[in-house]
């Protein structure tokens, strides 16, 4: 039994997966949700197994068809990619569940959700698992066409807009990375990440060319002020839709950016190139916060809420220079999966809210007491760990950050942190009020229990990881390009 | 898992299971809830009296759970979280009963006894955190927990108060939090120790830690109420009666109460942070507090109002004792965390009653209230004789205890500050037991519910506060019998001055 | 100058040209084929990359190549449905309000 656990490559039947069920759901239509709740299932199963076998065994690659690199596809599976699928795993199955009630059959949005999100979610997977530069570009292709099409899905003008915003700016962006991954092939003549990390020199290429990749994924991972395109795209998408691309899709450029920062590039990079990443980061938390408390729709606060949570990604930068790089990455990482289950679960209540209230103007959600005021208590519960608050996963992100801040003496950082776990309290307070206004409105049905259970689910167990984050913290560096001390004492 | 790992972690679910099941709980179910709620106080009531001869002597109950390599959460029982949980628990069971009573056919009462369950397991947490981070983890939680029943009226007004409570206590939350991280960071592991674990650190730290100090002092200050950290608490008042009661006795402002004493006894220890001159300033603040609170509590009309400063005034005496640096003073400051809580819980009672019953809220409506409440102004009368420090109640021994450190300490002034805010304890609270036994009585009560069974008012609104009432005699009374709270606190200060 | 780096100065240049026109132009179809001289820019520029060793050129540029034209043919489909869509839907052949953002 183990013998198999341990040798198989589970992972790749995350992406197999899915990419079948995709083609299946876009064939046999009828059947799509029930592909697609069996696909979420086998995936979950799938990274679980894939959990277990870098928990014993270590991380491990695979070659597709027994091919080598340059010319066939090598997949590896390490401790970052693992928090990658773990995210993906917990959010696509907690979608997938919602919408099978969200869309219903009589719906044209249904024909298409299907094969879309699982498309999308194969090309996911596949990127977390990628190991070169190339088959990075494909899988972040892959993964940018879906969700447009994904956020056009309801087809209203505002959609489309948000759509063809995404798109032009999701060009731009891989264009610019495709481009750096030219210039990278011309000096040193591959792809491989390893291979590149070992051979790489710091000279002014490599610089220009780092600088171009990380331009074109900023503007693709939406860091402000390059955000512009985020919040029409995710706010007028359809929720499920919106959780997907906000938990899960903004991640993916996010993780290329970090394997090339650190594994290919840890010397090239300046320490004034990473700082100025970090302040963009700081820009955006600040800002995206302050653009949070000032929305009228509970959408776009939500959206706005992910343009400030991306900027807490970007302090891994400045953080993983010198002796905190272990406390910095694992404290990100668990950031990435704590963020992608609250935001996901967010979107999905404000999904089901809208549906009951009809509309999501903050102005007219009051519902102490009724089924609105209970979904918002879910908001605030999923909150909790979006703002940080002990026990949830956030907490001990944010408690990492906090440690790696000052450890590495970088007293800006750490004012900008709790600064903006103060701002972010504020904009969720904004919702958590309404929970408790008496609603003036008469009282509305009750939501069906799909619409109710699944964000719930997903917003304890983001409360929960946080008491169990001791084995994925320390998977998290499993294989990964900084090791270290989690937390360190700096006792002279 | 042995069963004195599994004590202490009992005791925190004892009160957490029961609130996460009633938050599922329809409106109507009231006497499931009811049967939660009490079944859950008596089970910890009991738990805790399990524990209590085992600390007594000085075993030790220690559950962990790893967070992260080199992060536990700590749940340890030593004496002076028995001083806390022993007052929680009981004071929770007497809340319930009126809380149950006071809130009889108002709407929300699933989310509020929810709440309500997760706050007092936020403050068991508290009490049993067996590290600063520890801690830390369940301060924030009572942070959040506690919201929900400050807002529970819904008013705007009640809004804005949870709006300023949010603002105040995140942000001295994350001043902790950051003062936490980096004390970890020079120092390690930060388990809670007798007599503390700083003072072996490098002369070079002793600057940080003197910064340190005052992060963790600011975050805990707002909650503790020390001045000018305080402006939340008057506004707080909007709550409903128990939940104030529950505030201002044992959740809120004694967590803070209750933090600083871990800092400073068992983090830093006593005679760590006085020579490193810590607490001389701290002292002061606390001094100040006292007498600010007390002159502000002179102005006020609205009684919740008057309670509420009054209790920023006596919660500092708590701080004071501990700040004095001397065994008197620390006995004073810890039995007063027993003995405030009981007299304040009582006066609460009576208030949320006066308004219950009558439709009372100002002092200057209390004439003659003595003659249709008895009972509940007799229980009124002795929480705020004891306030004032009448020997033989509570407050007495306190007081007393705090000037024998004084002068203990050779700090006179601290002799002045007592008298001074027992003079003003007496200028304020005289003149209401004046109004309510010799007032004239107006024509009608603002809104009088006269009960057909002829009591004064329901049963389980009465009952709570002559029980406090009854113990805050009982705990003046009694003080030198063995297992009281003095004798307790006495074992406490050994422990913490002898290393 | 060499003739592999003449064309991947070329290439570069196409690609800022294809920049400068997704940024400036308000119509959607010149955004489009903005990004598609983007795109031939790069692909000129793996070309190069290609012929950067004498002998015979190397296989894997092309191959990229190859894929990456694919992808942009698919990008630039998808970019002009929505293009129809919003004309049919708004009447506008450009994004709405704050145009100067892209």
């Amino acid at each position: 039994m183990d013998a198999v656990l341990l040798t198989h490559p589970w992972s790749v039947w995350t992406i197999i997966v899915p990419l079948a069920a995709a083609v299946l759901a876009f064939l046999v239509p009828r059947r799509a949700p029930l592909a697609g709740i069996i696909t979420a299932l086998s995936v979950a199963l799938f990274v679980a197994a894939t959990a277990y076998r870098i928990f014993l065994a270590g991380p491990h690659t695979q070659m597709l068809g027994g091919w080598q690199a340059p010319l066939g596809i090598t997949l590896r599976a390490d401790g970052p990619a693992l928090i990658m699928l773990l995210t993906s795993g917990l959010v696509g199955l907690t979608v997938s569940l919602y919408a099978t009630g969200y869309f219903t059959a009589a719906d044209r949005q249904q024909r298409y959700f299907w094969p879309l999100w699982l498309l999308l979610w194969a090309a996911c997977n596949a990127l977390f698992l990628s190991g070169d530069l190339f088959n990075l570009y494909v899988t972040l292709e892959l993964v940018t066409l879906s969700s447009i099409a994904l956020a056009a899905l309801n087809g209203s003008p505002a959609a489309l807009d948000g759509a063809m915003r995404y798109l032009l700016a999701g060009l731009l962006g891989s264009l610019s990375y495709l481009l750096g991954v030219a210039l990278i092939y011309g000096a040193y003549g591959t792809v491989d990440l390893t291979l590149l990390g070992q051979t790489v020199r710091a000279d002014g290429l490599s610089r220009a060319a780092l600088a171009l990749m990380t331009a074109g994924l900023l503007l693709k991972t939406a860091l402000f002020p390059l955000h512009f395109w985020l919040p029409p795209a995710h706010a007028s998408a359809p929720p499920p839709v919106s959780a997907l691309l906000s938990g899960l899709v903004v991640k993916a450029p996010l993780l290329i950016l970090f394997r090339l920062w650190f594994e290919v590039f840890p010397d090239t990079a300046t320490a004034g190139m990473a700082h100025l990443l970090g302040i963009l980061g700081c820009g955006a938390i600040i800002w995206g916060s302050l653009m949070a408390l000032r929305q009228q729709r509970l959408k776009l606060l939500v959206a706005y809420s992910t343009v400030a949570q991306i900027g807490y990604f970007f302090l891994l930068f400045p953080l993983a220079r010198g002796e905190a790089a272990a406390t910095a990455w694992v404290g990100v990482f668990l950031l990435v999966l704590a963020h992608g289950c609250s935001k996901a679960s967010m979107f999905l209540v404000c999904g089901t809210i809208t549906r009951l209230a009809g509309h999501d103007r903050l102005a007219g959600l009051a519902g102490a007491g009724g089924t609105l005021g209970a979904r918002l208590l879910v908001f605030a519960l999923a909150a909790v760990t979006l703002v940080g608050m002990p026990p949830s996963s956030g907490f001990i992100a944010k408690w990492l950050l906090i440690n790696a801040a000052i450890v590495a003496g970088q007293w800006w950082y750490l004012a900008t942190i709790a600064l903006g776990t103060l701002l972010a309290s504020g904009y969720v307070l904004r919702v958590l009020s309404l929970a408790f206004t008496e609603s003036q409105s008469p009282p509305l049905p009750v939501a069906p229990r799909i619409l109710r259970w699944p964000p719930l689910a997903l917003s304890v167990v983001a409360v929960l990881l946080g008491l169990a984050a001791f084995h994925p913290a320390v998977l998290t560096l499993a294989g990964a390009p900084v090791s270290g001390i989690i937390l360190l004492e700096m006792v002279p | 898992m042995s069963w004195r790992e599994a004590l202490p972690v009992l005791i925190v679910l004892s009160s957490l299971i029961p609130g996460l099941i009633i938050f599922t709980l329809p409106e109507e179910r009231q006497r499931l809830r009811t049967a939660l709620n009490l079944g859950g106080a008596l089970v910890k009531l009991s738990l805790v009296a399990v524990l209590f001869p085992f600390v007594y002597l000085g075993q030790s109950f220690v559950f962990r759970l790893p967070l992260l390599p080199g992060m536990d959460l700590v749940l340890h029982a030593d004496a002076l979280s028995l001083l806390f949980i022993v007052l929680s628990a009981f004071l929770w069971l007497v809340t319930t009963l009126y809380a149950i009573g006071y809130l009889e056919g108002s709407p929300h009462r699933s989310r509020f006894f929810g709440f309500f369950s997760l706050c007092v397991s936020s403050t068991t947490g508290i009490a049993l955190a067996g590290d600063l981070i520890s801690f830390v983890i369940f301060y924030e939680m009572l942070t959040i927990s506690t919201y929900p029943l400050v807002v529970h009226r819904g008013t705007p007004e009640a809004l804005r108060a949870g709006r300023i409570y949010l603002a105040y206590t995140l942000s001295g939350g994350i001043l902790l939090l950051v003062g936490t991280a980096w004390l970890r960071v020079i120092a390690g592991d930060l388990a809670f120790v007798a007599t503390g674990i700083l003072s072996a650190l490098d002369p070079s730290l002793h600057p940080s830690l003197m910064v340190i100090f005052l992060l963790l002092i600011l975050g805990l200050g707002v909650k503790a109420a020390l001045v000018p950290l305080h402006g939340w608490l008057p506004l707080a008042m909007v709550a409903p009666a128990p939940v104030s009661a529950l505030l201002h006795a044992v959740a809120v402002v004694k967590a803070g109460a209750f933090g600083i004493m871990r800092v400073v006894y068992d983090v830093y220890g006593i005679e760590f942070a006085a020579s490193l001159g810590l607490l001389q300033p701290l002292a002061l603040i606390a001094a100040m507090t006292v007498i600010y609170g007390s002159v502000r509590t002179l102005f006020q009309d609205d009684l919740k109002r008057r309670l509420a400063y009054s209790t920023v005034s006596q919660v500092s005496y708590i701080a004071l004792g501990i700040d004095v640096a001397g065994p008197l003073a620390t006995i004073g400051g810890l039995v007063h965390l027993v003995h405030q809580g009981m007299m304040k819980i009582t006066l609460f009672f009576c208030a949320g009653n006066l308004a219950e019953t009558l439709g009372i809220h100002k002092i200057s409506e209390m004439n003659g209230v003595g003659r249709r409440l008895p009972w509940t102004m007799a229980a009124f009368t002795i929480g705020a004789l004891g306030m004032i420090g009448l020997p033989p109640l509570a407050g007495f021994i306190s007081k007393w205890y705090l000037v024998l450190g004084g002068l203990e300490a050779e700090q006179n002034w601290v002799i002045v500050v007592l008298m001074l805010s027992t003079l003003l304890n007496a200028a304020y609270f005289l003149p209401i037991i004046y109004r309510i036994w010799f007032g004239a009585p107006p024509q009608s009560w603002p809104r009088d519910r006269v009960r057909a069974d002829g009591r004064e008012t329901s049963l389980l609104l009465l009952l709570p506060p002559l029980a406090t009432g009854l113990l805050v005699i009982m705990l003046g009374l009694l003080a030198a019998a063995p297992f009281s709270p003095l004798q307790w606190v006495q074992i406490i200060t050994i422990r913490e001055y002898i290393p | 100058m060499s003739v592999p780096l003449i064309y991947t100065a070329a290439g570069i240049f196409l690609f800022l040209l294809g920049t400068y026109g997704l940024v400036a132009y308000a119509h959607l179809l010149r955004k489009i084929l903005a990004a598609n001289i983007m795109g031939s820019g790069v692909f000129m520029a793996f070309i190069a990359v290609a012929g950067r060793t004498p002998g015979a050129p190397d296989p894997v540029p092309h191959a990229m190549v190859l894929t990456g034209i694919v992808v942009t043919v698919a990008f630039t489909s998808v970019a002009l449905a929505l293009a129809v869509r919003i004309a049919r839907t708004s009447s506008r052949v450009h994004l709405s309000g704050r145009d100067e953002e892209q």
